[in-house]
């Protein structure tokens, strides 16, 4: 009742667990069988091992928390070695989030994970916390053009793009992004924000500015995924402040193929499993038999 | 499989000193010396993030955790009365070392005292506890008849040795020792015992999961990047890097 089909890829439900929040699984395998969520989208990789920011990571906000981790990640190379092996393991879709800070950088990581099990790509051309992020790459039309038009010639997987909320243009980039030949959409990622030390008279993070996330961010990242979802015609996983089904319902009703939860795994490490819950009881109640029935009615 | 978060039903919330309360929770919790659980004293989404705290003991299930008033979250679970649901996530984290042999010294500062209970308790020999407080000192009938002595220092002298705690500690007299507090307090202490004796630290960092998923917690060791919470929050004084 709950499958969604992205770009030819079958998910049992539309709830995925979001990049960065989840690490590659293992640590909420211990709260609850991973297998039952919709897809999993990795922590964000980069072509050669990173060990992530240093200072203060982590800071709190009204409803939400700021982050600059800075891409902490063992490289395409160890999650292929290190990782991959448990998360095949599980039946669930796997995306694989990638940064890069050149082209050939995306290029090469596609040309390791087009030989994996992984089902999907997400390019991830928005994370604001590292240059190696490819944010740069999220904020202009023609540079997210560019990358997009190469990574896809190579990819032998289907492959959504990342868009950052921090884009000039939102509704333009994703129609750039399409035009350039993305398989989908995800949106959105962190905004860029600051938060300052009053007792220091410094910023929190060491970067100055961090991403927000987290149920500040809903109405913003919803009004994105309505707006987006006018403009392209290809499937849209919808993120950004989810914690309820309600809120999941929200970005489908607004456009999105399928959701991701990010930051709510933080409250509760199964969550996604109270809103897969939630999703199936909502639809029995309110005879809905397949969620494409409720897509983008508003 | 582990359980999420569980409700615990607050048996007593008393300020026990100045800004420090004792929370005791009924229910069948588990945990060993230096774990510490995610507490959330509050339904709402502000704030957003559970609040990390140690055990402070463990008895029949009854939980102990001993806290200091510092920001909103503590706030809010302050202000918490018998009765009330308190909804927590643990155990988390490695704990400390219970294997030990020799004299051991347990080094607190102020409320880093918090998993001194607990672990006096479950050490197979007494310890001699060394705390050091900004005012008055806490928490010390409580632990008293599990150690052997307690030397105590406060900044401003008004019990105890007036001055840092780590001026009455001679690493060259004990075997083992152990040390939960703030940060500067630690640095002292890991270059006081470095080379002298092995000594085991409770590392402290912002946390926003606690289970290891967001990389927010981390500290630099000798094998690389660790997080405090999965790795830690216990690491060996010789393990961590940071200067
Ligand atoms: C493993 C571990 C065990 C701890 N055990 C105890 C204990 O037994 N008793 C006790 O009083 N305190 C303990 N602390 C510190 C305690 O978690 C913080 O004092 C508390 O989170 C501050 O929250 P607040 O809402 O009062 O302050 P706020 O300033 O409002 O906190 C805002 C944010 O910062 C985080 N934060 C701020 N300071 C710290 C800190 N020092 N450590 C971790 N997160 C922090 C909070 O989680 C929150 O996200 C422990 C910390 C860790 C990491
Ligand atoms: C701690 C943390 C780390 C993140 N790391 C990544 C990452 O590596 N790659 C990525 O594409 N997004 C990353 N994100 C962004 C999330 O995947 C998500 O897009 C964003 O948090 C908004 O969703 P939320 O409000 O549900 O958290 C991270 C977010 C957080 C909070
Ligand atoms: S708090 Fe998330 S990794 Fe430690």
């Amino acid at each position: 009742m709950t499958k969604v089909n992205i770009c030819g890829i079958e998910f049992k439900n539309p709830v995925i667990a979001a990049s960065g929040t989840f690490g590659f699984g293992k640590e909420f395998e211990e709260y609850f069988p991973i297998e039952k969520l919709g897809g999993i989208s990795t922590k964000g990789l980069t072509l050669n091992k990173r060990d992530g920011n240093k200072g203060i990571r982590i800071h709190e906000t009204p409803s939400g928390l700021m982050n600059s981790i800075g891409l902490q990640n063992p490289g395409v190379k160890g999650f292929i070695e290190e990782e991959l092996p448990f998360m095949e393991k599980k039946d669930t879709v796997i995306l694989a989030n990638l940064g890069g800070s050149t082209i050939d950088d995306y290029l090469e990581g596609i040309e390791l994970l087009n030989e994996t099990s992984v089902h999907m790509i997400e390019l991830n051309i928005s994370c604001p916390n590292v240059k190696e992020g490819g944010m740069a790459f999220g904020i202009k039309c023609n540079t997210a053009s560019e990358v997009v038009k190469k990574a896809k010639s190579i990819s032998k997987k289907p492959m959504i793009v990342k868009l950052s909320p921090n884009a000039e243009n939102i509704k333009e980039m994703a129609y750039a992004c399409v035009e350039a030949g993305a398989d989908g959409l995800s949106l959105v990622n962190t905004f860029n924000a600051l938060a300052i030390d009053i007792y220091k008279r410094k910023p929190v993070f060491n970067n100055i500015t961090a991403g927000l996330s987290g149920p500040c961010i809903k109405p913003i990242a919803l009004r994105m995924v309505y707006e987006v979802s006018k403009v392209v015609n290809v499937p849209i996983i919808g993120i950004g402040g989810i914690i309820s089904f309600e809120d999941a319902i929200e970005f489908i009703m607004a456009g999105a193929t399928a959701i991701q939860v990010g930051s709510g795994n933080f409250i509760k490490p199964d969550i996604t499993i109270d809103i897969i819950q939630g999703i199936e009881m909502f639809m029995e109640k309110e005879g809905i038999k397949s969620l494409e029935e409720i897509r983008g009615i508003i | 499989m582990k359980s999420s978060y569980q409700d615990g039903i607050i048996e007593s919330n008393i300020e026990i000193s100045e800004n420090i309360y004792e929370l005791i929770l009924d229910g069948d919790f588990q945990g060993s010396p230096g774990q510490f659980y995610m507490i959330r004293g509050w339904e709402a989404l502000d704030p957003f993030l559970s609040r990390p705290i140690s055990i402070a003991d463990l008895n029949n299930g009854r939980i102990k955790f001993l806290y200091e008033v510092k920001g909103r979250g503590t706030h809010i679970i302050s202000k918490l009365k018998k009765g009330d649901k308190l909804s927590i996530l643990g155990p988390l984290g490695n704990g400390f070392d219970l294997n030990t042999k020799g004299k051991i010294a347990l080094i607190s500062g102020g409320i880093g005292i918090a998993p001194m209970l607990y672990l006096a308790k479950s050490l197979n020999i007494k310890a001699d506890l060394y705390c050091g407080f900004r005012d008055k000192p806490y928490f010390l009938e409580s632990i008293g008849q599990y150690v052997n002595n307690i030397f105590m220092a406060t900044d401003n002298g008004i019990m105890g040795h007036k001055g840092f705690i780590t001026e009455l500690f001679n690493p060259m007299e004990y075997d083992l020792v152990y040390t939960c507090g703030p940060t500067p307090m630690m640095k002292v202490i890991m270059n006081i015992c470095k080379g002298k004796v092995p000594l085991y630290i409770s590392m402290e960092n912002r946390m926003a999961c606690g289970i290891g998923a967001c990389l927010g917690c981390t500290v630099e060791t000798i094998r690389g990047i660790e997080r405090v919470c999965k790795e830690g929050p216990v690491f060996k004084g010789e393990e961590i890097t940071i200067d």
